[in-house]
């Protein structure tokens, strides 16, 4: 330990802390703009320059280690002198129109420029002009004049995002920032350097212009999206969300957000959200009283029903929706993209991350089997970026080889229906670690052998000493089971029924198998829907209230319960979807709906129990491996902005590369096997339906295997997302 | 993209790093790819950083940051001239202008014929001898008054 005197107080620290990072723990604050806790240090806006006793000159306190008995002056008059001059010479080249800035009141270099500035400006010359650039939907970088060289945002992209995106351009007073010539911004975590930009020249594209900081109020929430739960500042002005920034939690997301959860609350405001109950007269939809269009709902649900839950829904709605399928003649589940349920019976816990978020990036060895971990957990993957950046070994075993943007020590790439038998082969990967995980994805829990590849895990993971996870497929992935589901035998019993209930879902994009969702709802006597936009399935509408609209929690992938207020007041006439379950329940006579608020639901949900031990990733037995089925088999992605009806919403998110329409990927071999060539369009047939698709190729697929995403509408005809499909190339003349 | 013979002078040089620092080679492959191609075209930079293993927009903020590399076609003599305090003290602006008036261009352009291109240098180290002028980033001139630019032109035309 060293001893530091900080403006006459003393502290002491570990070997290796600098001066900042003394002072901050002493809750001294020191001038800065390139210095951030989360990223290297770069030492180049030259803010933090303090005073240190012996030295000749004032030194930069991010990139000062602490010595025995140093002494430090942060604000003596050399070290205001200093920071003076800094910041004049910052501002020489920085435009003085605040006013007219998106950044204006939450500006850095605003603060600190009335903090240790002059009132006036000593330069009279021409200040330097930077063009505008174009980096995409998402950021706006619209005023460069205004950046002052600090490269936060190029070294987010190389240590957060871990694709380097942006870089400086040039020398001295000519440097820039760009991304490479004709590029844009497309990593998943891109809204991050927007956070990162202390001045106005990285702005949110989506929220430019909109409203000022100080309009805005301000409401925590939990991001209902990927199994994170990312914790949200909800911003607000005349009762609409105008903007979502991160809430700091070192636990969850640190100081992070992916795009997904910070831009999407675009989709609130779609044209066709359902703001009036609707329900289908002679064929057409009518507006309907809540009374009226209750009651026809009850009616048609009267004699039993499948119970169809989003697992972006909340606790409490699950809880209710829950309830209401393990009524006598009903059946129900959340878990809609799933399409193996023999592990229920075996499985003795929740299913969960098997060990703390924060704890993965200690992890020293990790085998990912079945994810689309950049894509579906952005920051769960970031998090193992910064393990593997440590020197941990990441492994991977899944069937497309995508570029994950952290270093991958081995990679297995096999079809899905070979995944189990290619597990064992990590064995002495894994075994060299003292702190192993393994974590099943999204792919390996929607896959038809899911059972299968989860015991195949377990064995592994038993042999190596390896910890066992899954890294949860939606915000409520392990709320859902916390909340009763599955119920009366799960989604086959549910979709063997002849009425439904949706909460939440849109069968088309939801589904596992959307082409036999589909077909069951259209056999239906009676389906309704509860959800936040318009559809035109079913017979009765029930507008509910998005994450934003509603009280709730959500229950994230390592067990954590957040629980979150609504930010503003529901749109139209809205009701925040517990509020609906309770009438319907109410008015089908059942038990158990007499509910005062959401807290109360909430406690009947939990009864006293503890979450953490009702988690656990324990399977007994092991269900066989299926025999490989005999063709093409299909590797369907959900794409991140197609994940769920809000994501497929928002307007900015769409225009983003990962927005771009599905297309079948396959290799070389394949293609030459079909005949066709890159971007000929080939039918795909799976089951009664087909997709017309453009090939495209990926040389790193598996053989005779197609790359196909779900949840988008050019393949929601298609069957399940897992399974054989037949391809044959179309004749130029019939797709004019 | 790149001559068997460039790609071979660029394994040289990322034999002189450890295996896991390839990219420390850059400087020395964008000057042999410079070498061959004339210039330094943005598939050219692509093909450096995918040879290397590292990011565009990395190799870019090199080529970008050294004088020495041209992101434009430059006509056959690039003459770069110090304007750096010292030569600019002996004579570097009048041999500015004169080279601009001899020459018809300004810093930074090429000559109708593609015959010269005129740059604008920083020190070069040879305060002594100033004003310095570099042709195509391998001979140095040093004195040059108008009459040794002169004599340089007449020679190199």
């Amino acid at each position: 330990m060293l001893k530091v005197e900080i403006d006459g107080r003393e502290i002491e620290v570990p070997h290796g802390t600098t001066v900042m990072e003394a002072a901050n723990r002493l809750g001294l604050y020191i001038p800065h703009f390139c210095y951030h806790r989360k990223l290297s240090i770069a030492a180049n806006c030259r803010m933090c320059l303090v005073e240190i006793e012996k030295a000749p000159k004032p030194m930069p306190a991010c990139a000062t280690p602490v010595t025995d008995g140093m002494k430090v002056k942060t604000a003596s008059p050399l070290a205001k002198q200093a920071q003076a001059a800094v910041m004049e010479f910052l501002l020489i080249n920085h435009p003085l129109d605040c006013p007219i800035c998106d950044q204006g009141g939450e500006c850095q270099l605003q603060d600190l420029a009335v903090g240790y500035g002059p009132s006036a400006s000593r330069y009279t010359e021409e200040k330097r002009v930077v063009l505008a650039k174009d980096l995409g939907p998402l950021v706006a970088a619209e005023e460069m004049s205004r950046c002052i060289q600090c490269t936060r945002c190029v070294r987010f992209g190389e240590e957060i995002a871990g694709v380097m995106e942006l870089g400086m351009i040039g020398r001295g007073e000519h440097a820039e920032i760009v991304a490479f010539v004709g590029r844009a911004v497309e990593s998943e975590l891109s809204g991050n350097m927007i956070d990162l930009c202390p001045v106005g020249a990285l702005t949110s594209k989506p929220f430019r212009y909109r409203a000022r900081t100080w309009e805005l109020s301000r409401r925590r929430s939990i991001s209902p999206h990927d199994s994170v739960g990312a914790n949200l500042v909800v911003q607000v002005k005349h009762n609409r969300v105008m903007r979502v920034l991160p809430l700091e939690n070192e636990a969850v997301n640190e100081c992070w957000l992916a795009d997904r959860d910070r831009f999407s609350y675009e989709a609130l405001e779609a044209p066709d959200r359902l703001t009036v109950p609707l329900v289908r007269e002679g064929g057409a939809w009518r507006e309907a009283s809540w009374e009226e269009a209750l009651a026809r709902a009850a009616e048609g649900l009267r004699g039993g029903f499948g119970v169809l839950a989003s697992p972006h829904a909340t606790l409490e709605e699950l809880f209710l929706a829950a309830r209401l399928a393990a009524a006598p003649g009903c059946a129900g589940d959340f878990r809609l993209r799933r399409a193996d349920f023999g592990g229920d019976a075996l499985r003795e816990g929740i299913p969960w991350l098997g060990l703390p978020i924060a704890e993965l990036t200690a992890l020293d060895r990790v085998l990912v089997v079945g994810a689309f971990l950049r894509k579906d957990q952005p920051l769960l993957a970031h998090r193992l970026r910064q393990a593997a950046r440590r020197g941990a070994e990441i492994h991977v075993l899944h069937s497309v080889d995508d570029d994950w943007a952290m270093p991958v020590r081995g990679k297995r790439i096999v079809a899905p229906s070979a995944l189990a038998a290619a597990l064992p082969a990590f064995g002495e990967a894994l075994a060299g670690g003292k702190n192993a995980a393994i974590l099943l994805g999204n792919f390996a829990e929607q896959h038809p052998q899911a059972a299968a590849l989860h015991a195949a895990a377990q064995a592994l993971a038993d042999a190596t000493g390896a910890r066992l996870g899954f890294l949860g497929e939606a915000a409520n992935s392990v709320g859902g089971y916390l909340a009763g589901f599955p119920a009366n035998g799960g989604l086959p019993a549910a979709l063997a029924k002849d009425a439904f209930l949706l909460l939440n879902v849109e069968p088309p994009y939801d589904m596992a198998d959307p082409q036999g969702a589909m077909a069951a709802i259209g056999r239906a006597r009676f389906t309704v829907s509860l959800a936040m936009f318009r559809t035109d399935l079913g017979d009765v509408q029930l507008p509910i209230a998005p994450f934003t609209e509603t009280a709730g929690a959500f229950v994230n992938t390592e067990g954590r319960l957040q629980s979150f207020h609504a930010a503003v007041r529901p749109a139209g006439e809205a009701r925040p979807g517990w509020k609906v379950l309770r009438m319907l329940g109410t008015l089908l006579g059942l038990p158990g709906f007499e509910f005062a608020s959401v807290e109360e639901v909430r406690e009947a949900c939990l009864a006293g129990r503890d979450v953490a031990a009702l988690l656990s990733n324990r399977i007994a037995g092991a269900p066989p491996v299926a025999a490989a089925p005999a063709g093409i088999e299909r590797i369907a992605d959900v794409p991140i902005y197609f994940a769920d009806p809000l994501v497929r919403r928002a307007p900015s998110l769409q225009k983003t590369r990962d927005a771009r329409p599905p297309r079948a990927w396959m290799n070389a071999r394949l293609m030459k096997a079909l005949g066709v060539q890159e971007g000929a369009r080939v039918r795909v047939r799976q089951g009664s339906g087909e997709a017309l698709l453009a090939a495209a190729l990926d040389e790193r697929l598996p053989d005779d295997c197609v790359r196909i995403a779900a949840a988008h509408p050019t393949t929601a005809g298609l069957g399940p997302m897992f399974g054989t499909v037949a391809l044959e190339p179309v004749a130029m003349r019939q797709v004019a | 993209m790149l001559s068997d013979e460039a790609r071979k002078k660029i394994d040289r040089e990322i034999a002189k790093y450890p295996p896991e620092h390839r990219r420390s080679a850059v400087m020395a492959a964008l000057a042999i790819a410079q070498e061959e191609k004339g210039w330094l075209s943005t598939e050219t930079m692509e093909y450096v950083a995918r040879y290397l293993g590292m990011p565009p927009v990395a190799v870019y903020e090199v080529a970008t940051f050294y004088g020495m590399y041209d992101l434009k076609p430059v006509g056959r003599y690039k003459l770069t001239l110090c304007t750096c305090l010292p030569c600019g003290l002996q004579g570097a602006l009048e041999a500015a202008d004169h080279l601009r008036a001899r020459l018809g261009i300004d810093f930074g352009e090429t000559t109708p014929d593609g015959r010269f291109t005129l740059k604008e240098g920083e020190c070069m180290g040879a305060c002594a001898s100033a004003p310095v002028l570099l042709v195509n980033n391998k001979r140095m001139h040093d004195f040059m008054s108008k009459d040794r630019l002169d004599r340089l032109l007449e020679e190199l035309k």
